[in-house]
């Protein structure tokens, strides 16, 4: 027995280190990426808004296998949330995120509670048709959201009541990023919890799930209703930093765009959605602005070579390389 | 009022084709019944009854004196009632541990825990640690299930079901698929088991029904044809002609 105690140990003190390195890691590419390209910090902003964003999705499709295409009502009701609230409430940009937070999981929990309960090509369908009922929604209410015009103006104070928003976007970059590692951190202890082992399960075979006594429809509306969580931080980060908010954040295209960019990265891997993120951005960047009417050729492109080159995304190269080198002695 | 679990009157028709008919019989605490019979006589379709997977036609199922009807799979589990599956259905892409974990986590209801480590619970782990050595799978821990031979495969099944540490346990024929050389790890894990436990094994490796359940019933179309002691089903003409006169099924 002394020997399982022994190598339970060892496993336990691997496991504690797990969520530091994720952080170091994205501290690091952000301080060199923040020094070498200092005037493209706006785009630089949204590329790390949009991890986060990506980050959320991974955990319902990549750990939960739950497929939707519409993970921008999530979004786009963080976003809301927060503008509305540095509107008319407080300006405070934490508060702000707070509201997105709590607007993210509301619409996750209520849409959730539907949708999960079907599979499929139906919940696809479903979680597209929350989504156009929101835009819709949004642009009805004119006196609350601006309607097609949107909410404009969004001013935040300064965070912590010490870093006032600078024109450049340093302290904006420098924000979103720590609410990235801090988002980031949070998701490697849920993976590596019981919690991120259940999700695995569902994902592999939900009836086994059930047959071993987990509820298992009630684990999916938790993880739904935390991504929900992330991704209305997400919004409401890109709401504080632009100072707007369109209808068009519950566009088809961005719930589209961040299955893709995880697809591209690796599925339930948490790298995966950085790495995936950060090459469809600066892609999709690079090639616009050389053909700004054929990007999507490129983008297109680099979707197909992956899917087929690498199924399991680019996170995948580094094993598949290995595993090539191994073959030829 | 039995302890253990009691049917009665249960069937279950899948369109005109009835599965179940009007099947009466308990499964006493401690008590070793195998269930036998030819393909197709509804043995798989009476263990999903008992677990929920499937909805009766018609018929109680109760445990401990309580009817288990209204309850859902998973609850039914939680209540004590646990089944391996037929055709192995594991956790493909995790490894052989962490497929035994699930099960342990899950009894200790931690699965819906966040903010601690899935293996942070030594007693647990050490849990693990001996269903591996029991199986054998102890070289295979850390291997993906994906990767393991059906014979693996089929004691991985096992170790699943057996973590759950049920008080009625249902065996859907373990041993079909193990390699021969393997399947007495299946008996000595079944004589292990705490002696109160209901265990409820369908099977047709005759040699392994006779070692461990002391009583069989036997199931044809959906019936009882004999529910005796394995002496009584040895005796039966009916049965002889069943499982020697023609094919094993
Ligand atoms: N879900 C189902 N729908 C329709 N028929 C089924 C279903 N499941 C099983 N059956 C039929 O019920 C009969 C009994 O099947 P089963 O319980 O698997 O038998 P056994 O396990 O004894 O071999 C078979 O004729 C099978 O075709
Ligand atoms: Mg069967």
């Amino acid at each position: 027995m002394t020997n399982a105690t022994d190598q339970v140990s060892i496993r336990r003190k691997m496991g504690r280190l797990a969520p530091v390195l994720p952080a170091l890691i994205v501290s690091v590419a952000a301080a060199i990426a923040f020094i070498l390209f200092p005037y493209d910090l706006a785009f630089l902003t949204r590329i790390v808004i949009m991890m986060i964003f990506v980050l959320s999705f991974d955990l319902i499709l990549g750990y939960a296998g739950i497929a939707t295409l519409g993970h921008a009502a999530m979004y786009g009701c963080g976003a809301y949330a927060a503008g509305l609230v540095s509107l008319h409430l407080a300006s405070d940009p934490l508060i702000g995120l707070l509201a997105g937070a709590v607007a993210g999981a509301l619409i996750a929990w209520i849409s959730g509670c539907v949708l999960l309960r079907a599979q499929g090509v139906a919940l696809l369908m479903i979680s597209i048709a929350v989504t156009m009922v929101l835009q819709e929604t949004a642009s009805q209410a004119r006196w609350l959201t601006g309607g097609a015009d949107g909410l404009a103006g969004i001013t935040v104070s300064p965070l912590l009541g010490m870093f006032e928003f600078d024109f450049v976007g340093q302290v904006a970059f420098v924000y979103s990023v720590c609410i990235l590692i801090a988002v980031l951190i949070f998701c490697c202890i849920l993976a590596s919890s019981p919690f991120g082992l259940a999700l695995r399960g569902i994902e592999g075979s939900a009836s086994r799930m059930r047959a071993i006594g987990t509820p298992v429809y009630r684990r999916k509306v938790t993880v739904y209703v935390i991504a929900g969580a992330i991704a209305g931080i997400a919004g409401a980060l890109a709401a504080q930093v632009t100072g707007l908010v369109g209808i068009e954040v519950f566009n088809f295209s961005l719930s589209a765009d961040v299955m893709v960019m995880l697809i591209v990265g690796g599925a339930g891997r948490l790298y995966g959605a950085l790495v995936g993120t950060l090459v469809f951005m600066v892609v999709h960047h690079i090639a616009a602005g050389i053909d700004p009417f054929n990007w999507l050729f490129v983008i297109g492109f680099m979707l197909l070579i992956i899917v087929f080159a690498l199924p399991k995304g680019l996170i995948s190269l580094p094993d598949r390389l290995v595993a090539l080198l191994r073959r030829k002695p | 009022m039995t302890s253990g679990l009691a049917v009665h009157g249960l069937s279950k028709n899948f369109g005109g084709l009835q599965v179940a008919r009007n099947l009466t019989l308990s499964l006493p605490n401690g008590a070793r019944t195998a269930l036998i019979g030819p393909n197709g006589a509804g043995k798989t379709t009476f263990a999903n009854l008992l677990t929920g997977v499937l909805k009766p036609t018609s018929g109680t199922i109760l445990l401990n004196g309580k009817s288990v009807g209204k309850m859902s799979e998973s609850e039914r589990v939680r209540a004590g009632i646990a089944k391996t599956f037929q055709i192995t259905n594991l956790f493909r892409d995790l490894t052989v541990r962490e497929n035994i974990r699930l099960p342990i986590l899950e009894r200790e209801r931690r699965t819906n825990k966040v903010f601690c480590h899935s293996d942070g619970i030594p007693e647990l782990e050490c849990e693990i640690f001996q269903l591996l050595e029991d199986l054998a799978l102890t070289p295979l821990a850390d291997k993906p299930v994906r990767g393991l031979a059906y014979g693996q495969q089929r004691l991985v099944e096992l170790a699943l079901t057996l973590a759950l540490k049920p008080k009625v346990l249902i065996l859907d024929e373990p041993a079909a698929g193990v390699p021969s050389t393997e399947s007495h790890l299946i008996v000595q894990a079944i004589k292990r088991l705490p002696a109160d436990l209901s265990v409820l094994i369908i099977e047709h490796d005759m040699q392994l029904v006779f070692e461990v359940a002391n009583r069989i019933i036997v199931l044809v179309n959906g019936a009882i044809l004999l529910d005796g002691t394995p002496q009584e089903v040895i005796s039966n003409r009916e049965v002889r002609e069943l499982y020697l006169g023609a094919d094993h099924g």
